[in-house]
């Protein structure tokens, strides 16, 4: 036995009040390095052996915070930033519809980061070797004993001394416990490189078999038979068909729902014949056309029908709405020319339906008269 | 009549069990071989554990078709399981956090078993939303990571805050249970003659020794964690609530939710520990520790939070009628007599008309009428998710769209698979684990804390 190295001195104490005592003797000897054991928290102990209050709140503060705040970020990030999509109307940075996320991230983290910090820092893990383990001191302590234990790398230690001051506070079983030989030599850390290689390489194996899983697995058989389906995908060749594509085109002449052809196609006289306004003058069939007008026209045609284009020269200017030609021409004329052109000016009919081509042409109507009034109509 | 004195703190424990004799006792089902009838309990919930599997392979091989689901009622059982499970699980953390920070010592005693009861119920929820995608495998997509479609997850949609609140809530419960069985692991470790069960619980234990210097820490750790815990337990039904009220169907969109379901899942969960709690008591003879006060004070937190429903259930109706939509309060109507009125009605009575029986002090403190009630409002609960999930769904806006939710064998069978899983886990953990915390319940035994003449 001579020659271990001795740890410190041990004594037991039956009740919590003897405890206690005994804590607060050994710091008022000014003894540092000391330790209590007793199978629960005995209250009022920390004060006893003088202990500062633990720190551990600070962890969870810093760590917790730093869980709400990258939340935020990284929904923000992928939310703002890369890849933003319009979901039910809301803002792209929908701050309260991320505050669970936040909240649960800020728990989770804190939790984790909180224990870690106690076993790690305190605990030190993964050392969990200590020379106390399995003495018979550590068996009655963690059942019904409450222990003292003086270390011998405390300034005050003194073997003799130590014996001396636990019979007087009426120490049972004072016994002196040794180093094992294994626990000198090997110290492990959670800071120890062999250890942090550990755990890269379990980081490593679980992050890419879950990159493998998630990838590349649920993408072959018999995970992906309803990506390859039995159907012909949109611009797929098609051996089929003589022409080799897949995507077929109606047959010709089909009429798409709600879109009648224009039946005057290239005769404007017939048009201007046969077609009448449907319309009434009325306040809101107006307010349509003068809508469609300044929408649609007025960029070449000016608001008032006079030509004057806003396009500053990039685009031919019009002829005016208010030539004699165009007044003299009957409804259909001008609805012929807004559905299918005229010289450089295109068609409307894919902008414009049927109903508000019409009323675009009582606005015409009405700007006309509002240019050319006569007599009676001022009253 | 009895004359309490209530200048004097009640003992928990009934008795004075010496320490020794409470770690004996505690750790006496560890070590002994489990007898006959541990085995066939096992084979009981293997079995149901087997229907279950049953049930899911059948519906991964010919698709979810073989559910009840039909075109209005998309969430059938499996949602109406998800809530019911995860609402279990929350009594374990009402009892081991939210009852710590108010120091209710008597907590003590069941705080271990109520965790390990939350843990095991979240797990089984878990079950639920990954078969209901139909395609479990693809259950990596609900996770915001980096993946072919340089796409994100929807970060403002109830159901991805649920992932995250449900996967924070296991993390988080699992966490605080283990860093309870630590001095725990640590007893067992010092007592064990037996090699193996040596080494499992030194690697378990941390390296734990009782120290003062770590208490102090581990104190303010269990602090802490219980003070996470609380608001936690508290969002995640509120979130799983907001899976419900944040769409637009009538019967949903309601913000009295996030409470009603906390609520219920409180009355749910007590109900559950309660049940299982009488046969662990029984069986392993924990009946001075697990006293009959402690299980009278769980059937008074059943009894309040039943009236809490109660209520919830009565303010809809109010709320229905007060808003004047008149969706809504069909819906309501709907709910009480229209076709699902028998689930409606199992639902009343058994969550808010038998747990009245606890008004009298003698059921309140006879083991078999409590046992039955506590049934009974697990039968209920299990019925107000049906009710709210189903009805709601059955007959929306649209009457052309209306039709009867029926669920199939397949469902049953899945239902049962899952009680199975449960206490499967159950079973093991009893044999396996301290069920009741040793260094908790020595705490609160008589005689364990200084006398306050001495400071």
């Amino acid at each position: 036995m001579k020659d271990k190295i001795l740890f410190g001195y041990t004594g037991l104490f039956d009740t919590p009040d003897s405890i206690i005592n005994a804590a607060k003797k050994a710091s008022e000897e000014g003894y540092k390095k000391f330790d209590i054991n007793t199978p629960y928290p005995v209250h009022g102990m920390n004060k006893a052996m003088k202990l500062p209050p633990s720190k551990l709140g600070y962890a969870s503060l810093v760590f917790g915070l730093s869980g709400t705040i990258s939340a935020l970020l990284f929904m923000y990030w992928t939310s703002v930033l890369d890849y933003p999509i319009v979901i039910g109307g809301k803002p792209f940075f929908a701050l309260p519809a991320f505050v669970p996320i936040m909240f649960e991230v800020t728990v989770l983290s804190a939790a984790i980061a909180t224990v870690l910090t106690m076993i790690i820092v305190y605990f030190k893990f993964p050392n969990i070797s200590h020379p106390l383990h399995d003495t018979d001191y550590m068996r009655k302590v963690s059942s019904d004993k409450y222990g003292i234990c003086i270390q011998a790398d405390d300034e005050l230690f003194d073997e003799s001394k130590v014996q001396l001051f636990l019979k007087e506070l009426n120490a049972q079983s004072i016994a002196p416990v040794y180093f094992d030989d294994e626990e000198t030599e090997n110290k492990p850390s959670a800071f120890d490189k062999k250890f942090i290689a550990l755990l890269a390489v379990v980081a490593i194996i679980v992050s890419g078999s879950t990159y493998i899983l998630l990838n590349k697995v649920v993408y072959s058989v018999p995970f992906n038979w309803m990506m390859n389906q039995n159907k012909i995908s949109p611009q797929q060749s098609n051996a089929f068909f003589s022409d080799g594509f897949g995507m077929r085109n109606p047959v010709e002449e089909t009429i798409s729902r709600g879109n009648l052809p224009y039946q005057f196609k290239n005769k404007p006289e017939e048009a201007g014949l046969l077609l009448a306004n449907p319309l009434a003058f009325t306040e809101e069939n107006i307010n349509l056309g003068r809508n469609k007008f300044d929408i649609y026209c007025s960029p070449c045609h000016g608001y008032f029908g006079n030509g004057d284009s806003r396009l500053r020269g990039q685009f031919p200017n019009p002829p005016s709405l208010h030539s004699e030609k165009v007044r003299n021409w009957k409804d259909g004329n001008i609805f012929h020319v807004i559905t299918e052109g005229q010289n450089i000016m295109p068609s409307y009919s894919s902008q414009l339906t049927r109903q508000e081509r019409w009323a675009v042409v009582l606005y015409i109507r009405a700007l006309q008269r509002a240019q050319n009034a006569k007599e009676s109509d001022i009253q | 009549m009895e004359v309490l004195d209530y200048s004097k703190e009640l003992s928990v424990i009934e008795g004075r069990p010496a320490l020794r004799e409470i770690d004996e006792i505690i750790s006496k089902p560890l070590n002994t071989k489990p007898d006959k009838k541990y085995f066939i309990a096992l084979l009981v919930t293997l079995s149901m554990v087997g229907i279950g599997a049953i049930s899911l392979g059948l519906s991964f091989y010919y698709g979810t078709g073989l559910w009840g689901n039909n075109n209005p009622v998309g969430w059938g059982l499996p949602i109406v399981n998800f809530v019911f499970w995860v609402g279990i699980g929350h009594a374990g953390t009402l009892i081991s956090a939210i009852l710590f920070l108010l120091r209710q010592k008597w907590r003590n005693g069941i705080a271990r078993f109520a965790e390990g009861m939350t843990i095991f119920a979240v797990m089984t929820a878990g079950i639920f939303p990954l078969i209901h995608v139909g395609r479990p495998w693809l259950a990596g997509y609900l996770f915001p990571y980096p993946n072919q479609h340089s796409i994100w997850v929807n970060f403002t949609s109830p159901l991805l805050w649920d992932v995250f609140a449900v996967s924070t809530y296991f993390t988080v419960s699992f966490i605080f249970w283990f860093v309870g069985l630590i001095p725990d692991f640590a007893t067992l470790r010092d007592q064990t003659t037996n090699k193996i069960k040596k080494v499992i619980y030194s690697v378990t234990s941390l390296g734990w020794r009782h120290s003062n210097r770590h208490w102090q820490h581990y104190e303010m750790v269990y602090l802490i964690l219980a003070g996470f815990a609380t608001p936690l337990v508290l969002s995640v039904h509120t979130i799983v609530s907001f899976d419900f009220a944040v769409s637009i169907m009538p019967g949903w969109h309601t913000t009295i939710f996030p409470p009603y379901f906390v609520a219920g899942a409180v009355f749910s969960g007590f109900a559950m520990v309660q049940n299982v709690l009488i046969f662990i008591r029984k069986i392993f003879n924990y009946e001075h520790i697990i006293t009959l006060d402690t299980l009278e004070k769980m059937n008074k937190v059943i009894l309040f939070t039943s009236m809490l429903v109660g209520y919830a259930y009565g303010m809809e109706f109010f709320i229905a009628w007060y808003s004047g939509v008149q969706v809504e309060q069909f819906t309501f109507i709907n709910r009480a007599f229209g076709p699902y009125s028998w689930a409606y009605w199992i639902m009343v009575s058994c969550n808010v008309l038998f747990p009245q029986l606890f008004w009298i002090k003698k059921i309140r403190r006879t083991i078999p009428f409590m046992f039955v009630i506590a049934v009974l409002v697990n039968v209920g609960m299990w019925f107000e998710r049906f009710v709210i999930t189903v009805t709601s769904l059955s007959r929306d806006y649209l009457p052309s769209s209306w039709a009867y939710y029926k669920p199939t064998l397949v469902d049953a069978g899945i239902l049962i698979g899952s009680f199975g899983f449960f206490f499967t886990f159950i079973l093991l953990f009893t044999k396996t684990m301290p069920v009741v915390s040793i260094a908790e319940v020595k705490a609160v035994a008589e005689g364990s804390q200084p006398s306050h003449g001495e400071h």
